[in-house]
């Protein structure tokens, strides 16, 4: 009896392992995850409107009816990524998540403070190598560090009245996000 | 003989156990950190890099994409301040006001996260489109049938999910549950 319950003590601890190795496993084998589903509709360094969501279909669950959005899958290897956007009436944000959906930073329209958002996107290696002196020419140039390779940026406006959106759409249509040209070797 | 079937009675019960918890943890949406007022929920951590393996594991599994938190807060309604699954048959009414934001949108979904159909392709009201009171408060109707004032239609669906999103909004990480911050009630007024 006794040798039983034993048994099953370690058969619950054991799962135990099971259930957290499962959780941790999981993000790392999940196939429809958000960034699995946006890779084939998305060209990399480039942004791409997302359909408005429907009752019929949707790019991803819970997305949020009142938004225009666009998203542009970045891939740093060859270099770091310059995103601008224009700034709608309303409310416009722009979001950054790794390869993983894990959201790493996000800035609006009025943390910008400007017409339009506007930085670059680069890895921690890419920021050490930046020349020194173009730091300081670009002192207000806002440098935002991916922790990861590739990722997805989420770029939204508000529509505060369906009526709205189409103009909302137009705004978002100007959004860019484009590699930075490789810069020449320093000397 | 005896070790054999005691191993794997142990196996057994580890994979009951272990995958059980898993199923458990991810269909029920369990996540640390959670902010409740009322019945609105909210997972400020979700939108962080601080973003918990349960939390983690249950985004992947939904495919979304979580609102990082420097650009709003999600507070989510499975049911009515009284514990009752929200019902689509019945109608429930909204009222109070909320914290201060620049912007809010509320959105009904299915279970599944889905828009639901209806007839007058309405899904959410923004901040911006609600028909106030004097003193600043709101009414919102979710019921299958129209309604004067503020209609959200259900479309007359078992189950739905609201949804509260909170733009450009000190509401956060730091926030503690309690009166500084008031949420809309939640209330079934009849059913059929």
């Amino acid at each position: 009896m006794i040798r039983w319950l034993l048994l099953l003590l370690g058969g619950a601890l054991l799962g135990g392992i099971v259930h957290l190795a499962t959780i941790i496993i999981l993000p790392r084998t999940a196939t429809r995850d958000a960034y699995a589903r946006l890779t084939p509709i998305a060209p990399v360094n480039s942004v791409v409107p997302l359909p408005a969501p429907t009752p019929e279909k949707a790019t991803m669950p819970f997305m949020d009816p009142a938004f225009a959005s666009a998203i542009c899958r970045y891939d740093l290897s060859k270099g770091p990524l310059k995103l601008s956007v224009p700034v709608s009436l309303a409310y416009t944000s722009v979001s950054f998540y790794t390869d993983k959906d894990i959201a790493y930073y996000a800035i609006n329209d009025r943390s910008a403070g400007r017409r339009a958002i506007e930085l670059d996107l680069m890895t921690a290696e890419q920021h050490a190598a930046m020349p020194e002196n173009e730091n300081v020419t670009a002192a207000d140039l806002l440098i935002v560090e991916s922790p990861t390779l590739t990722g997805v940026i989420q770029i939204r406006a508000l529509a505060p009245e369906p009526g709205l959106m189409p103009k909302i759409q137009n705004a978002i249509a100007g959004a860019k996000c484009v590699q930075i040209a490789e810069p020449a070797p320093a000397r | 003989m005896r070790l054999l079937l005691g191993t794997l009675f142990a196996l057994v019960v580890a994979a009951i156990v272990g995958l059980g918890a898993t199923y458990f943890a991810l269909t029920r949406g369990a996540a640390f950190g959670a902010l409740t007022i009322g019945s609105w929920t909210a997972w400020p951590k979700t939108g962080t890099t601080e973003i918990d393996p349960y939390a983690r594991a249950s985004i992947a599994r939904s495919g979304r994409l979580p609102l990082a938190l420097g650009d709003g807060l999600t507070f989510l309604a499975k049911t009515d301040d009284n514990g009752r699954n929200l019902d689509g048959r019945c109608d429930v009414v909204l009222s109070g006001i909320t914290p201060a934001a620049r912007f809010w949108t509320l959105t009904l979904y299915n279970p599944e996260g889905e828009l639901v159909p209806n007839s007058i392709n309405r899904y959410d009201f923004t901040s911006q489109e609600i028909v106030r009171r004097a003193g600043g408060s709101f009414e919102i109707v979710v019921a299958p049938r129209a309604s004067p004032g503020n209609w959200l239609p259900t479309g007359g669906v078992e189950r739905y999910i609201l949804a509260l999103r909170f733009y450009d909004t000190a509401v956060g990480v730091a926030t503690k549950e309690g009166r500084e911050i008031p949420m809309p009630a939640i209330k079934t007024r009849s059913c059929p």
